[in-house]
């Protein structure tokens, strides 16, 4: 009797666990995509100022363990302010850590998109009098987006494994309930069963993104 | 009736003088041809007659519609031949699209490509491009057309189906300026011939005056042109 609870206990943790991995990883690229776009955009936009700040940003956000910028985030307001934090608040500090540190490698892909986009379609759309607007919408993001295709790819299928890292600050993601389970089980099981669910939520997002990328060659 | 016109253009780049005080006009239905040996500035001044380029001195005189032809045709890849053409006239000149999309099909009818409208330009022939580079130039109603060597970036065989085009907007009194490197055509085509050389003009007239025997900058320019293929 009590085995079979626990049994049922377990599973409902993982799958609540891999509800949150699933949301943390859906919020993230919900998120830092358009931020990486912003990124860029300033990053790109000749103002020095703006330019500068997106600069030290970048740095920042790609030169420090990710991990420690989770611990930051949330413990900041703590220590910082003396804010008390709230269980909420331990949700949105992963996903504002996460967005803020995948919206700078998306920049830097991105940019690098825009950088290798011809001139001439810059004075082609100049030429025929499309605003400056008009030119990124319609002529250099969709070009942009086919060209940094792959890499995007990457970075999402890196984002799926990156979610464990939530486990820092107790978030319980499917890695952290593995964890958990493992430890007071004494056995790895449940963190091949947690393997297993990487792969395969990888194996449906690379499967998709290549969809996606077919869909993107028609020219 | 003067309908473009540079007075006195002056523009370097860092420290070199590419245009050194350009003028020129060009009359409504004219066909200008620009000529010369590379780097004589001739795409530059294009370019600055287009406002690609700022210009460091002078002025340029036109009030109007104008399109400019490229040499590597820089249409946009992720449209079709059609978006290509209608684009612009909907979204830029806010035209009515029923009247625009006529338009295009009566201008890809024109330059024998009908039956391309939904092809993306990647799956077409550089001539093909640049003819719908000249048709998405067209469908602005442009008061005068600007082409920069139109055919430089394409094989020989298919030159001639370009240059074609350019020659029937001729007959039909387009006003029309050419940088090209196609000596015979810029002297069938032309009403009038401009030989630049170091960003001056050197030479200017009717293609029978400047390409008279009696005139030796051009006898020389011509002279290194033929030789080069001896």
């Amino acid at each position: 009797m009590g085995y079979i609870m626990l049994l049922e206990t377990v599973i409902g943790e993982l799958i609540k666990g891999m509800i949150t991995t699933v949301e943390i990883f859906s919020l993230t690229l919900l998120f830092s995509i358009p931020l990486g776009l912003v990124v860029c955009s300033f990053r790109r936009s000749g103002n020095k100022i703006l330019t500068g700040i997106m600069r030290v940003f970048i740095s920042i956000m790609r030169g420090t363990p990710l991990m420690l910028q989770l611990i930051v985030i949330f413990f900041g307001p703590y220590f910082l302010f003396g804010f008390h934090l709230s269980q909420t608040y331990r949700f949105i500090a992963v996903i504002i850590a996460f967005t803020l540190n995948y919206s700078a490698y998306f920049a830097e892909i991105f940019r690098g998109g825009f950088e290798s986009i011809p001139k001439g379609q810059l004075e082609a759309a100049q030429i025929l009098g499309y605003s400056k607007n008009q030119t990124f919408v319609q002529i250099m993001m969709p070009q942009m987006f086919r060209i940094t295709m792959p890499s995007i790819t990457n970075e999402t299928i890196t984002l799926v494994k990156d979610t464990s890292l939530a486990f820092v600050i107790a978030i319980p993601e499917i890695f952290t309930v593995a964890k958990q389970i493992a430890a007071a089980n004494a056995s790895i099981t449940i963190l091949l069963i947690a393997g297993v669910f990487y792969y395969v939520f990888n194996a449906l997002v690379a499967y998709i993104m290549s969809y996606i990328e077919k869909q993107m060659t028609y020219y | 009736m003067s309908l473009f016109e540079i007075k006195n253009l002056k523009k370097s780049f860092d420290d070199k003088e590419i245009l050194k005080n350009i003028s020129l006009t060009v009359n409504k239905g004219d066909v200008l041809s620009i000529i010369g040996p590379s780097g004589s500035g001739k795409s530059t001044l294009l370019r600055c007659a287009t406002g690609l380029e700022t210009i460091d001195s002078g002025e340029i005189n036109f009030n109007g519609q104008f399109g400019l032809v490229f040499q590597s045709f820089n249409l946009f890849p992720h449209h079709t031949v059609l978006e290509n053409i209608v684009n612009a006239p909907i979204k830029v000149q806010k035209r009515d699209k029923e009247e625009v999309y006529k338009q295009a099909r009566e201008l890809l009818k024109k330059m024998n490509l009908e039956d391309k409208e939904n092809f993306y330009p990647k799956s077409l022939s550089g001539g093909q491009q640049q003819r719908v580079s000249i048709a998405r130039a067209l469908a602005m109603n442009p008061d005068i057309l600007f082409f920069d060597e139109p055919t430089s970036a394409l094989d020989p065989e298919l030159t001639g189906e370009v240059l074609k085009v350019i020659k029937d907007l001729a007959k039909e009194n387009m006003t029309m300026v050419i940088v090209t490197h196609e000596m015979n055509f810029a002297k069938n085509v032309s009403d009038k011939i401009i030989f630049m050389e170091d960003g001056f003009i050197l030479e200017e007239g009717t293609p029978e005056e400047v390409f008279s025997d009696n005139n030796k900058r051009m006898q020389n320019f011509l002279g290194h042109l033929t030789s080069e293929f001896d």
